[in-house]
């Protein structure tokens, strides 16, 4: 493969890019920055094992994971992508506080809509 | 930490632990799953890097959402923690419409409770008493994602002790 159409993994790596390269597929030249953050975070061989050791047709999403995740950590080096779980969870338990408010609310209101409608049968 | 016991890194990587050794201080010797965990998925190198780029009193916390993205990709190899997001968005997205259908329960029963008199006859140009309480519309924006990977105990999951800094 001629030096003009390596891999962004390749060029990152200053090597040939062989045909049977493992970032290739995932790497495309035109995105240097998406391999760049995979790198920092994980290493090269790291992640071209992580992707070999997957079935031929997971390694594209597998790829497309390890980037956000790469991204977000080199966004917030203490957190990473794990901030946004712990926000994820906040909002599971302020949803089913909620939830369970709303749902003693409709118990409430149900039995005394029942007790109303026997008042007014009674008049 | 040196002296008696190396930390679980140096035990690991089979080196002399030094008074000053940057993983010693999170990676215990009684816990050697965890350095092995982090060491399979970045590397002891680039967790040293890591550390050594972060102000001290972050490198605990550093260490624990490490410990826990390299767990999520050991059990996920393909989504890891990208496949726990989905499942609790999609949590998230579930529960404001259970609670968004709950709210329109409530509204339903007000309004059957307004006119408590025998005579059934309504107005028809009289305004809904529900236009007077908009749904709430951020229950509305959630968009639901794909359901990749269930992962039942992410929701109860602590994985810091203290309130993260937003």
């Amino acid at each position: 493969m001629s030096t003009s159409s390596r891999c962004a993994a390749c060029r990152h790596l200053r090597r040939r890019c062989p045909s049977d390269c493992i970032f290739a597929p995932y790497f495309p030249a035109n995105d240097p920055h998406r391999f760049a953050c995979v790198h920092k975070i994980y290493g090269s061989s790291k992640v071209g094992n992580m992707l070999q050791d997957l079935p031929v047709e997971l390694r594209a999403e597998a790829a497309d994971a390890i980037c956000i995740e790469a991204e977000c950590r080199v966004q917030d080096p203490v957190y990473g992508c794990v901030r946004m779980i712990s926000l994820l969870q906040q909002q599971i338990h302020n949803a089913e506080s909620q939830l369970v408010k709303a749902r003693a609310e409709i118990a409430v209101l149900g039995s005394h809509a029942q007790e109303l409608r026997h008042h007014v049968q009674d008049i | 930490m040196g002296g008696n016991s190396p930390c679980a890194s140096c035990k690991l990587l089979r080196r002399r632990c030094t008074k000053d050794c940057i993983f010693a201080p999170y990676f215990p010797p009684d816990d050697p799953h965890k350095f092995a965990i982090v060491h399979k998925v970045f590397g002891a190198s680039n967790v040293s890097k890591m550390l050594q780029e972060l102000p001290v009193h972050q490198r605990a916390d550093a260490v624990s959402s490490l410990v826990y993205e390299a767990n999520a990709r050991v059990r996920d190899p393909v989504y890891g923690c990208v496949g726990a997001i989905s499942f609790l968005q999609n949590q998230v997205s579930q529960l404001q419409m259970q609670l968004a259908v709950a709210e329109a329960e409530i509204l339903c029963i007000q309004m059957q409770q307004e006119p408590m008199m025998p005579t059934p006859q309504i107005d028809p140009d009289d305004k809904p008493f529900l236009l007077q309480n908009n749904l709430p519309h951020q229950y509305l924006n959630f968009t639901s994602s794909s359901n990749n990977v269930i992962h039942d105990s992410l929701k109860r999951e602590t994985i810091f002790g203290h309130d993260m800094v937003s």
